[in-house]
């Protein structure tokens, strides 16, 4: 019977609803083991000196004002982007909500790179959902349980996904290598123009991460003229095992 | 036989479960011992008439769907477990601490063979021999918490 269900869990998708519904149960033990972890960080915020909160303070606000002003440059680009836009005839760009979650455990197996996240089918989260951090994407949702979701990260060894250069769009498939700090670029022309130092953001092919968030960035490029790929290695800007707080992007799709 | 406080053996499970899934820094998540597994073959040997292969089933069942893996590998690597170890109970009981340790290492190491058998149907392969280690993990474990568990149930009169 075990041996039935598992062909049956690995061949078809006939208990997927079943694995959904059964991460809602498996929520709260992710809740309880990460309690020490979240009063650890409890007793942190409690016990900081005024002196330290003081310059965080001041720091944020900086950080703020900075980033005002960067929006409000940001704006201007976005009506101007719209104008070209319609100009060109071309497809709307969609609405794209953006949701704070926050990771609640981790996958125990080693294997794959699978974090729990505290969002769900109630928060509007779905399969397929993109995850990201304040620095790059992170992978996306491949179970969504009502009050939790079982996220994919882009490194997991079986998941793969449609990037381009930000330089000069060429496009490429970033498959993870179950690596934390590693990605690998698919069936790229030995003569394709990449080079170290590029950065890669998601080009929205594929439709299922919506396009133009950072993905990586490429640490080395090895062209051996007997292969017809190079050989082309990515770090990940999202930080793959430290990010505590995630974004979700939920694309509307009105 | 009359059950009598049967809710010890749940509470158990559920702390292995959630020892299942307790965060561990990523170098050491190779060496997590199998604690449902070692609970399986604890119980199995105390109580082999009542508790078997379908115990064992859903406690692997209830790991399953806890940690997210694919459903029934660890349901069916525990039945297995379950099954050899109610095979040998007499003689396990009979072993002195080390023989012990050595069979359930025998014993979480199909364990652990089964559940990279299923791995490898998925796709995923593991470099050379590492999915032991929890059965080494798990055996080093055993001569620690079974006294513990031997007393606090023989105290509650666990049947």
């Amino acid at each position: 019977m075990a041996a039935a269900l598992i062909l049956i869990n690995l061949y078809t998708d006939w208990l997927d609803p079943l694995k959904e519904r059964a991460a809602n149960l498996a929520a709260p033990f992710y809740w309880i083991t990460g309690t020490p972890g979240r009063v650890g960080d409890w007793a942190g915020e409690q016990l900081r000196s005024r002196e330290e909160l003081a310059e965080e303070n001041s720091r944020l606000k900086h950080q703020v004002m900075l980033l005002e002003q960067q929006t409000q440059l940001l704006a201007a680009v976005r009506a101007e982007n719209t104008q070209l836009k319609e100009l060109m005839n071309s497809a709307e760009s969609v609405d794209q909500k953006v949701l704070v979650a926050q990771v609640i455990g981790v996958s125990p197996d080693p294997l794959e790179h699978v974090l729990i996240i505290d969002k769900g089918r109630n928060d509007g989260v779905r399969q397929g959902t993109a995850i990201m951090d304040a620095s790059g994407l992170l992978g996306q949702v491949v179970e969504a349980g009502d009050i939790s979701s079982r996220v994919l990260l882009i490194t997991d060894a079986s998941h793969a996904l449609p990037v381009q250069v930000l330089r000069n769009s060429v496009r490429a498939v970033a498959e993870g290598t179950g690596d934390l700090y590693r990605l690998k670029l698919r069936h790229l022309a030995n003569t394709s123009d990449i080079r170290e130092g590029d950065l890669l953001l998601s080009s929205g092919l594929g439709g299922r991460f919506p396009a133009g968030y950072p993905v990586g960035e490429v640490i080395s490029v090895r062209r051996d003229p007997g292969r017809a790929f190079a050989d082309v290695d990515v770090q990940p800007r999202g930080q793959m095992n430290r990010s505590r707080f995630v974004l979700a992007v939920i694309v509307d799709q009105g | 036989m009359d059950a009598h406080n049967r809710w010890f053996i749940l509470f158990t499970i559920l702390v292995a479960l959630l020892l299942a899934v307790m965060p561990l820094p990523l170098e050491w998540l190779w060496f997590r011992p199998a604690f449902c597994a070692l609970l399986v073959i604890f119980w199995t040997i105390r109580m082999p008439q009542s508790l078997g292969v379908g115990f064992a089933w859903l406690v692997g069942i209830a790991q399953d769907l806890v940690t997210g893996s694919t459903l029934g590998a660890h349901a069916l690597s525990l039945s297995v477990v379950a099954y050899f170890s109610l095979l040998t109970y007499q003689r396990t009981r009979a072993f002195n601490p080390a023989q012990q340790l050595m069979w359930v290492f025998v014993l979480v190491g199909i364990n652990q063979l089964l559940g990279n058998w299923v791995h490898s149907l998925a796709g995923k392969t593991v470099p050379g021999l590492t999915f032991l280690w929890p059965a080494l993990t798990t055996a080093l474990l055993w001569p620690v918490v079974t006294p513990w568990l031997q007393s606090i149930a023989s105290r509650l009169r666990v049947r």
